[in-house]
């Protein structure tokens, strides 16, 4: 059997183009509480996605793959950088047009036992972004929201439930529907597989795959997890302290990784089966500080074929060939 | 008894929690056993019960435990009737430890790392601080954590290193066996490829068994020599690693494994519909059956445990 290609409608124009994001967290200290260090969470990062296609972002927690979503939405405020959606820069926007704004981009969040109130029906979590948006009469809204449960497999009665009546995986799908709900053309989805059972996981990406092919949807698909982002992603984005290191269509990212550390991530994949033998690359040390990065490429200290150069300058984030982007001296 | 000698041989152990609604039954009537120098995996969903079974072993019973009996056989002796002050001398720590679930965050946080470790040595031990500080800079060595960390604070360390910390504390008494609760499922791949190399090697060159608690089926098979299975408070199937990873008997197993996503992988992964039932509202015969697709009419009943060789299944489809 071969990778069935996925029914998407042809992948579109630039819905996204994120241009040099920065996000430094000020560290305070003091009576004062004067900023005495800068957390460099995200560091200049720039990429495209395209209408209908998904985009995974993989790396380490705490490389800044979390807050790069969260900065695009406006979550948090990124410190420079823009955010082009669908020809607006939502950095720039204030007020009423933000808000309209954010009707096109939601957001799912890892963990579906912390993210939904506990206090309220599950059929009003669903309906909140509607009533937000102030979005037709309440039956209506009560209408879009049934409906919106149908699509990710609950039922009518469910709407009546709380929270702790349901499983992980429900739970993941009432976080769904509620990013559903306003029908957004761009969905931002934060690890959301990761705290649900094996068993279960595909149901959810499966979910959101048939979701994609019916309402056109975009995805930014953050993970940690390189199985499930091949699953689900049409490019993949790898991120290391802050920076972006790699990005390419998944077929080349996962036939011919370019950069030493998606070659190390890609080396530390569990496989299930006691028989596989492999060169494994271990990498010395652990992911160092974003406080205090280190110079030139941020790799350098971990990376087993670093040069001299690699501590010293920073290496251009370059298109080694076509769509096949990567941040390292040694790739041509 | 003991037909030839297992390290570890638990027979008919069942842990029930009170409840209001009834007995929890997170462990029902588990038979397994473990050889020297081995290393078994439990694999199971969360809420089958893999944590109380470890517990359980143990004896680390919290204050709404209800019926807790059976048998567990360590190096040939039966360690249920012995009464808790001798229990806690020669079993608990001095021949089986445990590093508990999310272990990195349960050092504490106002005492050295290197205090912490030496804490059972001189505990068990007889030993006095100078010597328990030795051995910690030994165990520190077989885990791979630098010596000088001795004397700093588990916030200075990263979670790949607190972990091994946590390891060490379980080493440093010199148990036959360490029970080991989702050792690695908060830290990141690479990490995790780390720790795993720590625990293969201590396995080579201390000769020590493990009980590897997980649900994560890739990882686990890096360390396993055996598998069990447990589902909804009991073992499903017990198979050798080399047979359980090629062709799982139980169609729990099977499912389980077809949903792990692989890399390069030609099919999608599958999924197992439906959740595990409620512990404390069991159905009757086969606990898997509601999810099951062989399931048939025999499944009403409880499926005896048929033995294939070495493996055994409990499953109506064998027998």
């Amino acid at each position: 059997m071969t990778m069935q290609p996925t029914n998407k409608p042809i992948i579109g124009k630039d819905l996204v183009v994120v241009k040099d994001l920065v996000k430094y967290f000020p560290v305070r200290s003091g009576l004062l509480q004067r900023v005495v260090a800068q957390v460099q969470a995200v560091d200049g990062v720039s990429f495209t996605i395209h209408e209908g296609e998904t985009l995974g972002m993989v790396g380490e927690s705490g490389c800044g793959k979390t807050t790069v979503g969260r900065s695009m939405l406006r979550l948090i405020e990124p410190t420079s950088g823009s955010v082009i959606f669908d020809g607006t820069d939502v950095l720039r926007l204030k007020g009423k047009a933000l808000k309209s704004m954010r009707r096109n981009m939601q957001i799912i969040f890892q963990d579906p036992y912390a993210s939904l109130d506990p206090r309220m029906p599950i059929g009003e979590s669903v309906m909140e972004g509607l009533n937000v948006h102030g979005i037709g009469t309440h039956r209506e809204r009560v209408e879009i929201m049934m409906e919106t449960l149908k699509k990710v497999g609950l039922e009518d009665y469910h709407a009546r439930r709380y929270p702790h009546e349901f499983s992980g995986g429900q739970r993941q799908r009432i976080g769904i529907a509620r990013a559903l709900a306003l029908r957004p053309k761009f969905i931002i989805c934060d690890e959301p597989v990761s705290a649900l059972d094996v068993s279960i996981q595909s149901q959810v990406l499966n979910i959101l795959k048939d979701l994609q092919r019916e309402f056109g949807l975009t995805y930014l698909f953050i993970a940690h997890n390189l199985s499930v982002v091949e699953h689900i992603s049409d490019r993949v984005a790898v991120m290391y302290l802050g920076k972006m290191v790699e990005l390419a269509t998944r077929e080349d990212l996962y036939r011919e990784p370019l950069h030493p550390y998606t070659q190390a991530l890609f080396s530390a994949i569990p496989v299930p089966d006691p028989g596989y033998k492999r060169d494994r690359i271990i990498l010395k040390g652990d992911v160092p500080s974003p406080l205090h990065p280190p110079k030139g490429c941020r790799f350098h200290p971990r990376c087993p074929v670093a040069i001299d150069i690699c501590s010293v300058e920073e290496p251009a984030f370059k298109e080694s060939k076509k769509d096949h982007w990567a941040a390292c001296w040694l790739v041509k | 008894m003991a037909e030839n000698k297992k390290l570890l041989r638990i027979e008919d152990l069942v842990l029930y929690f009170n409840s209001r609604q009834g007995p929890v039954q997170a462990v029902d009537g588990v038979d397994f056993d473990l050889d020297y120098n081995r290393a078994v995996v439990v694999l199971g969903e969360s809420g089958c019960g893999k944590s109380s079974l470890a517990k359980a072993i143990l004896r680390l019973l919290p204050r709404n435990a209800g019926t807790y009996s059976g048998h567990i056989y360590l190096d040939g002796r039966d360690i249920m009737p012995l009464n808790e002050e001798e229990f806690r001398q020669n079993i608990r720590w001095a021949s089986i430890s445990m590093v508990p679930q999310a272990a990195m965050n349960a050092l504490n946080p106002v005492i050295r790392v290197g205090d912490q470790v030496a804490e059972p040595a001189i505990i068990h031990l007889n030993v006095d601080k100078t010597e328990a500080i030795g051995l910690v800079k030994k165990m520190f060595r077989h885990v791979g954590v630098p010596e000088d960390f001795i004397s700093r604070y588990p916030f200075e360390l990263s979670g790949g290193m607190r972990q091994r910390v946590a390891i060490a504390m379980a080493l440093v008494t010199s148990p036959i066996l360490i029970i080991l609760d989702e050792p690695t499922s908060a830290l990141d791949v690479l990490t995790q490829a780390n720790i795993f190399n720590v625990l293969k090697r201590l396995k080579k060159e201390l000769g020590i068994s493990f009980i590897l608690i997980t649900h994560d089926i890739a990882t686990s098979s890096e360390l396993a020599d055996d598998v069990a299975v447990m589902y909804a408070g009991q073992i499903v199937e017990v198979n050798d690693a080399y047979h359980f990873f090629a062709k799982p008997l139980h169609p729990y197993s099977q499912k389980l494994m077809a949903s792990v996503p692989r890399l390069h992988a030609d099919m999608e992964p599958d999924f197992i519909t439906g959740q595990p039932p409620s512990l404390i509202n069991l159905p009757k015969g086969c606990r898997f059956a509601a999810r099951c697709p062989s399931r048939f009419e025999k499944c009403v009943e409880d499926p005896p445990v048929v033995k294939i060789e070495d493996r055994k299944v409990k499953c109506w489809l064998y027998s």
